[in-house]
């Protein structure tokens, strides 16, 4: 009963946050709705016996908001939660296609037949994940790493304002390479 | 607390960024609409793990999940910055012919 009435509460606080998101007139403003609707979800995975995700879900959420705030004042050049913004195209268009999608996903919710439970869940949750991770998922991990490593060169290459040629700063921009002054032809 | 109820409540966190992530203008917004779609993807997994399967696989499969979310933020902040620096600008609309 206590899970059913919180869960509904964080439920009722994830969605109403999402809204907000689009609703509130200033980006710093929606960042922080933003993060409180991935609170309550991370909150939410509690309830479902998910400590180490859902632990992780909130982690990551409120330090990626974090970053997101810092991205609008750097690139908006002044305090994101004093300039208000409506910046929309197709406002009626997305919200009838989101409406759609929104009636299609609770009919499939409430009319598909779902199983019950297979299996009881195991004893430590959180060990049996570690030992799924180390065990007989290690090929997914690795390839997660993998991803996040590319991610990580990927983003990097983008975000960078050098580019290939210009590794060893002003030497290479000109038509003059460094081979050929005088003094490093001596 | 059921997994149609559950579901439920992800259909309509997953609709909410659906409509962000198509009516925003700036990048960061239409961002934005993407985290609230992976949210109710993450709510919605966890949900049928609990209620179908509560096996090891179904957490490692959220784990992926939570990692496609990184790798999304990840590189939508790096085209962010790209686009930033080349056009002076964060707007969708500027950049329509990223898609051709």
């Amino acid at each position: 009963m206590l899970d059913d009435v919180v869960f509904w509460v964080l439920a009722a606080v994830a969605v109403a946050a999402g809204i907000a998101v689009f609703r509130v007139d200033s980006m710093a403003r929606a960042t922080y709705a933003l993060a409180v609707s991935f609170v309550a979800v991370g909150l939410a995975l509690l309830l479902f016996d998910l400590p180490y995700l859902g632990v992780v879900v909130v982690l990551m959420m409120v330090m990626e908001m974090a970053i997101m705030a810092i991205y609008m004042i750097m690139f908006m050049g002044m305090n994101p939660a004093l300039m208000p913004m409506s910046m929309v195209h197709g406002k009626r268009a997305a919200l009838a296609v989101s409406s759609l999608t929104f009636g299609l996903l609770a009919a499939g919710a409430l009319f598909v037949p779902w199983p019950s439970r297979r299996a009881a869940p195991a004893g430590d949750l959180v060990t049996s994940l570690g030992q799924a991770v180390m065990g007989s998922k290690m090929l997914v991990m690795m390839t997660v790493s993998a991803v996040l490593f590319a991610t990580i060169v990927a983003a990097l290459v983008l975000a960078l304002p050098r580019g290939r040629y210009d590794r060893l700063g002003e030497d290479l921009q000109g038509d003059d390479l460094p081979g050929d002054d005088q003094e490093h032809r001596r | 607390m059921t997994l149609q109820t559950v579901l439920l409540v992800a259909a309509a966190l997953f609709a909410v960024g659906l409509y962000g992530a198509i009516s925003q203008q700036v990048v960061v917004m239409v961002m934005m609409g993407l985290e609230l779609m992976l949210n109710a993807v993450i709510l919605a997994a966890g949900a049928f793990w609990w209620f179908l399967s509560p096996t090891p696989d179904g957490q490692v499969l959220l784990l992926v999940v939570i990692t496609a979310m990184t790798v999304e933020m990840a590189m939508g902040f790096a085209v962010a910055t790209l686009l930033h620096r080349s056009r002076q600008s964060d707007m969708t609309d500027m950049a329509t012919d990223l898609s051709r």
